[in-house]
């Protein structure tokens, strides 16, 4: 059910990518070939240099025969982008018994943090467990009244403030309130922001701060939402906000639509930050857990 | 990354310096650098690939001239394409007569609802009456959203949380503008996928409904490669009239803004260029140029540092500082002028070559002791710092609540800067020759 979900995420993807694939890796391989093949792999954004990288590697790897059989080929590359992608550490961090998990979902604007946030919640509540939400984004207009939207209809507790509120004075309310009523998970929405932007990555470390002293082992995750259509960008994105915050993992949304997402290739094999999830709709249930096997495999099944 | 690049392509022709004209195959070198740079920025590589032919034949045959290296010329060259490519010259909407409606259009979470607020504000500053409509009835809160940025604003908002069918919303909208004095009608729809074919078609009966004068898409600076395939789809669907580039106060080198303008010919009217409403701009190609190669968006600190200087006082400044008789007082009154500009970090960002000058973050709350520490200063002291001794730096220390530390770090680094200014003054003449080698 899952493979069908991504496969289906992913099939404008994978009939651009595959059938030009096939109508290369027919024909031997030459140098010209090979440039096409860099074509190909830059347009799902995984950046030059890890174009650069997987190229060379897989051609290492071939025999001259060996690269004129265009299923061989396949597999080599398929595999080699395997080995590139962080599989360990995939799962979320547990808070120790008797603490609230807490979760931040952090990322720039228009990446998708609050509706990621209320799928989370849906995947939690389904698995029985009991959430905590916190309107964390004070800034912008009625993002506190978008978060309420989900909260009702996933019938979850939301903690808030007024627009304009501290925001760490919300997540102060909102870990006293999943510890009092005995919360498994903290999920905390925080406003969009530019990585660019010093003042608003301080406010960022400042809510952070405020999580760690009521429990000490929190956050537990720091999911950075990345839109799939983002391109080289969101490498300085990743980064920087891993040095303001240790990143935990990514949530890699808008995946329904033609952009392949490629860039957490790179962000995998620059920074290692592994993608835990990804979003493939607009419903409530379209956030699932990332799997790099399927990933590639969506990517280029034939 | 201009830099980079142009050092890369000055490396590349080290050896051609004398050879006299560029040919096919001493620019080969400098074609892969570009190509990798237009790529590194996001250019979708079927228009990077189209343009790199379009530089190799201007830049065959031509010679090489003896004032800039070869790496300069093609850069150049490039820069100038890229400019010629985007249109050349600004082209904002201009709104006309006593009605006009702005369609906005695009994926989710590139920017509508905001953008919409700030076209409204920018066109009212222009004396129309704006009017906003909200048609985005599929994310929670969506119209809310809108009515929050029109109350900021204090511009009236349609909206109808009941009904189903925007068409019948915009119907609705339109008929309340004709009984008012709204002279410009902006409509929010929401944010959908090109690939989703009832929502398209929706836009297509709002489109036929509204009859707007001008449907611009919000496209996010930071796009990759995909810009191009969902643009074209809302192109080919809605007869687009420009686009409006997004969240470029970031570092995203923009590269979509050229894949957009090659691939659907849809101009690019205007920027956004930071969460507050006033943070929005027409667009330049000139400027976008320099920044998808890196070269910095000096243009645009140069205007903005004219916006906020006083001629004056920015004359009499560099007088002092060709004499070098520069002083505390006028450090002080150029670090208020400096904070004017907003925070350093973006002042940073503009100028070219700094997105590589790591660690050069500077802390605005270091700022503010600096003024505290030279406000704690006589006027003697402050125009004659070489008399501050240690019981003095004492005394300064204690009435701006720093440290003696403090009051050394800033006497140094102020000295360092006179010595550097001095440095610049004799190096400008040199400058001034070079012309085009400013930039770097």
């Amino acid at each position: 059910m899952v493979i069908s979900k991504i496969t289906a995420g992913l099939k404008k993807t994978r009939d651009n990518l595959s059938s030009a694939f096939k109508s290369i890796f027919q024909a031997s391989l030459t140098d010209d070939i090979y440039e096409e093949v860099e074509e190909l792999l830059i347009q799902t954004d995984m950046g030059m240099d890890t174009v650069t990288t997987l190229v060379a590697n897989v051609e290492k790897q071939m025999s001259r025969k060996e690269k004129q059989n265009s299923s061989m080929v396949f597999d080599s590359l398929r595999q080699e982008l395997i080995s590139m992608i962080n599989t360990h550490d995939t799962a979320i961090r547990k808070a120790p018994a008797g603490f609230p998990t807490v979760v931040f979902v952090v990322g720039v604007n228009g990446t998708g943090k609050t509706t990621s946030v209320a799928k989370l919640a849906n995947r939690l509540l389904a698995d029985k467990k009991k959430v905590v939400l916190a309107a964390c984004d004070t800034f912008r207009g009625a993002a506190i009244e978008q978060l309420e939207v989900w909260a009702q209809r996933t019938g979850t507790y939301l903690v808030k403030h007024q627009h304009g509120a501290d925001a760490a004075a919300v997540a102060f309310d909102a870990v006293e309130s999943a510890k009092a009523r005995g919360a498994d998970y903290l999920l905390v929405d925080t406003a969009g922001r530019l990585h660019t932007n010093k003042n608003l990555m301080e406010e960022l470390k400042k809510i952070k701060r405020t999580v760690e002293k009521r429990i000490p082992s929190a956050p537990h995750e720091i999911l950075i939402t990345i839109d799939a259509v983002t391109g080289q960008n969101a490498v300085p994105q990743v980064k920087t906000f891993h040095e303001a915050l240790n990143l935990t993992g990514i949530i890699l949304t808008k995946l329904d639509g033609t952009a392949k997402g490629g860039i957490v290739v790179r962000i995998q094999h620059e920074l290692n930050i592994p993608v835990k999830f990804i979003g493939i709709g607009e419903s409530m249930d379209d956030l699932l857990p990332f799997d790099s096997k399927e990933f590639v495999h969506a990517l280029f099944e034939a | 990354m201009f830099e980079s690049l142009s050092e890369k392509l000055n490396s590349v022709f080290k050896n051609l310096r004398g050879y006299g004209r560029l040919s096919e195959k001493n620019i080969k070198d400098a074609l892969r650098e570009i190509k990798l740079a237009l790529l590194e920025a996001d250019v979708n590589y079927i228009v990077v690939k189209e343009f790199v032919e379009a530089v190799k034949e201007k830049a065959v045959g031509s010679k090489v001239l003896d004032s800039i290296t070869p790496g300069q010329q093609i850069v150049k060259i490039v820069h100038d394409e890229i400019v010629r490519l985007m249109g050349g010259t600004p082209y904002p909407v201009e709104l006309k007569g006593k009605k006009n409606r702005i369609m906005l259009v695009g994926l989710q979470g590139s920017g509508k609802t905001t953008s919409a607020a700030k076209l409204a504000s920018y066109f009212r500053k222009k004396g129309f009456s704006p009017f906003m409509v909200a048609l985005d009835i599929q994310r929670p809160a969506a119209m809310d959203q809108l009515a929050f940025l029109g109350k900021q604003i204090d511009v009236p908002v349609y909206l109808d949380k009941k009904e189903k069918k925007v068409v019948k919303i915009a119907e609705q909208a339109m008929e309340k503008a004709r009984q008012t004095e709204v002279s410009l009608e902006l409509f929010d729809t929401a944010g959908r996928l090109h690939i989703d074919d009832a929502l398209m078609d929706e836009l297509i009966s709002l489109k036929n409904t509204i009859k707007p004068d001008e449907i611009l898409f919000v496209a996010d600076s930071m796009t990759g490669q995909d810009a191009v395939n969902s643009i074209k789809v809302f192109h080919d669907k809605l007869s687009l009239t420009g686009v409006i580039l997004t969240k470029i106060d970031g570092d995203a080198r923009g590269g979509a803004a050229l894949s957009i303008k090659s691939t659907t010919g849809c101009p690019i009217r205007f920027v956004g260029i930071g969460e507050k409403i006033n943070d929005f701009d027409v667009f330049y190609p000139e400027r976008m140029a320099s920044r998808v190669l890196g070269m910095g968006d000096i243009v645009s600190l140069v205007e903005k540092a004219q916006e906020q200087f006083d001629e004056k006082q920015a004359k009499e400044l560099q007088k002092k500082i060709k004499k070098n008789d520069l002083n505390l007082v006028d450090f002080l009154a150029q670090l208020r002028q400096l904070r004017k500009l907003g925070p350093l970090e973006n002042i940073l960002s503009m100028l070219p070559g700094a997105g590589n000058m790591k660690g050069l973050a500077v802390d605005e709350k270091e700022l503010i002791h600096i003024e505290a520490i030279i406000q704690s200063m006589t006027t003697r002291e402050r125009v004659n710092p070489q008399l501050i001794d240690l019981s003095r730096k004492r005394r300064i220390a204690r009435g701006s609540g720093t440290s003696v530390q403090d009051v050394n770090k800033l006497l140094k680094n102020f000295f360092t800067m006179k010595k550097m200014m001095k440095k610049l003054v004799s190096q400008t003449n040199t400058m001034q020759r070079m012309g085009g080698k400013l930039w770097r």
